[in-house]
């Protein structure tokens, strides 16, 4: 798989690729404070939104309630760091079981019972509904009240528990991106790849030339809720407190899959140039309204509306296609994997 | 010797509608068998309940030998049964040669062993110029076209057509004619297929099945069959008239 990492990748993408990530490696020894956390911010939609385009962009499930798999990552790492002081990364197991099981069950209930389009959308939100409500009366991680880790002094990083400076988050979540555009890009050109692009565009000649539907639907649930577990331990140990209302919250859930919209569903660069606009001109203009003297409540919010207005209205694919073809990057390869 | 398709008494109803009643037929290996009938006989419906769509209220459905009736769609492709769609369903934002790929990983083990065998299987449909272009930009025939170079990509023993010529123009139905004919003689294929262009089904099919009322009414070779006076009586009468 390794020998066919860049295939069907045009040699100008790569460099581009290149250029981007040794410009985010080298940002840290320039930027820090505020601006480190918008971009940890960013990396952080970029990650949830290519975890997310897996099940919705390639096998053309929409989920409406990935927050539920945050949460369920997040609560199950930090219950256990708080209670027995284990290792995030040992957590993280448990995170990644517990959220895989869920997204296992909503799938099967979909899936078997033929639950399909906005019903199924409807399905992921009543889960992640169960779980906010669940997790607000669930006395061992506090309940509504909140779960707040123990917070020590950042003078020194600690990897291994997660407890250190927004610059040490900052690589790891880039860690995290690359990595999952990475498996995006190979499990594309993979023949599970193939079978969720065929399933997404017609289920029916999918299954006709052999594909059995309900497995690969089934793998991509249970993928992209894995890999979304992962965003939300890190979520945890970032912010240091979870509450059931914030994290299950459907607001969150929308939050999370904007940045791929409006990127472009489906595509390996729409979740990444997503979250980048959305969340660096969110977070530019608020402080710019800021400095010029203006505190609008609920500003980030209009602004997310406007933007999916806009995109819908003119971009109905998203703004990578008509991005990548300004920048020359649109030719379909012939012969896809042989460039 | 056993046919390679063998549908033995199998009925289907729909709310009371009794679409199917026990028709019975065969396909030998190696032949080309045409099933023919007025609009709503049920030809369509047979071929959704050997492929799979539906499960028939009785009767079985052999492939080989091997029951397969009550098996998924998909079990069944990959035992070696393909099929087209009447109202095709091409992966319309992939491109031609993709969806031929994705019909080929039925019968190979890597993708790139995959790739080379959607590139034989265009060639030979007559796609190779548009292996590129998205299945959306296609022409209808090109989707018919598609349609069949999908379903021949699984590596079919026996292929289920199910009206892939109607709305072709006559030359590109020639085509379509000849290349079954020459796959079916160069490859030993064998071949169901669904028409309702008569010309087509009389060229290329050693026997015929003519459904009624989902009830087999005739079968034989077009030259029996068209001289059937029942088959006149429903369907051909009023076609000749």
């Amino acid at each position: 798989m390794i020998k066919h990492l860049f295939d069907g990748v045009p040699r100008r993408g790569l460099l581009m690729l290149a250029v981007l990530f040794a410009v985010l490696l080298a940002l840290p020894y320039f930027v820090s404070g505020y601006l480190i956390t918008v971009l940890i911010l960013i990396l952080y939609f970029a990650y949830v939104g290519q975890a997310w385009n897996i099940m919705m962009g390639f096998a053309g499930q929409l989920s409406l309630g990935h927050a539920l798999y945050v949460g369920l990552g997040a609560y199950a790492a930090a219950a256990l760091y708080v209670h027995f002081g284990i290792s995030p990364w040992i957590g993280l197991g448990a995170s990644i079981v517990i959220s895989a099981a869920a997204g296992a069950a909503i799938g099967f209930l979909a899936f078997r019972f033929g639950v399909a389009g906005v019903y199924f959308a409807i399905l992921t939100i009543a889960f992640a509904e169960f779980a906010r409500i669940g997790f607000d009366h669930f006395a061992w991680v506090q309940g509504s009240s909140g779960l707040f880790l123990p917070v020590a002094n950042y003078t020194q990083n600690d990897l291994w528990n997660l407890r250190g400076s927004p610059t040490m988050f900052y690589y790891l979540v880039l860690g995290m991106t690359a990595c999952a555009f990475i498996l995006s890009h190979l499990l594309l050109r993979s023949r599970m790849g193939y079978y969720w692009l065929a399933i997404r565009e017609s289920p029916e000649a999918a299954q006709a030339l052999g594909i059995n539907i309900f497995r690969y639907k089934m793998y991509a649930v249970v993928l992209s809720a894995a890999m979304t577990s992962l965003a939300g331990v890190v979520f945890a140990f970032f912010y240091n407190n979870l509450f059931p209302e914030q994290v299950f919250s459907i607001s969150r859930s929308i939050e999370l899959i904007l940045g791929p919209i409006i990127g472009g569903v489906g595509t390996l660069v729409g979740p990444l140039v997503g979250a980048f606009l959305l969340t660096a001109l969110a977070e530019g203009m608020g402080e710019m309204l800021l400095r010029l003297g203006v505190d609008v409540p609920g500003i980030k919010q209009v602004f997310y509306g406007i933007c999916l207005l806009l995109v819908v209205m003119y971009l109905p694919d998203g703004v990578w296609p008509p991005l990548s073809k300004l920048l020359g990057l649109d030719h379909k390869t012939p012969d896809r994997g042989e460039g | 010797m056993a046919a390679l398709l063998e549908v033995d008494g199998i009925s289907k109803s729909f709310s009371g509608l009794r679409a199917v009643q026990e028709v019975s037929f065969t396909v030998p290996e190696g032949e080309i068998v045409g099933l023919i009938g007025p609009n709503g006989a049920g030809k369509t419906t047979c071929f959704n309940l050997i492929t799979g769509v539906y499960r028939p209220d009785a009767g079985q459905v052999r492939l080989a030998g091997q029951r397969i009736d009550g098996w998924r769609p998909d079990e069944i492709c990959q035992a070696g049964l393909a099929r087209t769609f009447q109202l095709v369903k091409p992966f319309a934002g992939l491109s031609v040669m993709e969806n031929v790929v994705v019909g080929a990983l039925n019968a190979c083990s890597t993708v790139a062993e995959a790739r080379e065998k959607s590139k034989i299987v265009i060639e030979k449909i007559g796609l190779w110029s548009k292996r590129d272009q998205a299945a959306a930009a296609l022409t209808l025939p090109e989707r018919k076209l598609l349609e069949v170079a999908r379903a021949l990509a699984t590596g079919p023993r026996i292929l289920l057509l199910d009206e892939v010529m109607a709305g072709l123009r006559p030359t590109e139905m020639n085509t379509m004619v000849a290349l079954f004919q020459e796959l079916n003689a160069s490859t030993g294929l064998t071949i169901l297929l669904i028409e309702h262009v008569m010309r087509a089904v009389m060229t290329l099919s050693r026997k015929v099945v003519v459904l009624h009322h989902g009830q087999v009414i005739s079968s034989g070779t077009p030259d029996e069959v068209t001289r059937d006076p029942a088959v006149l009586e429903c369907y051909l009468g009023e076609e000749a008239l």
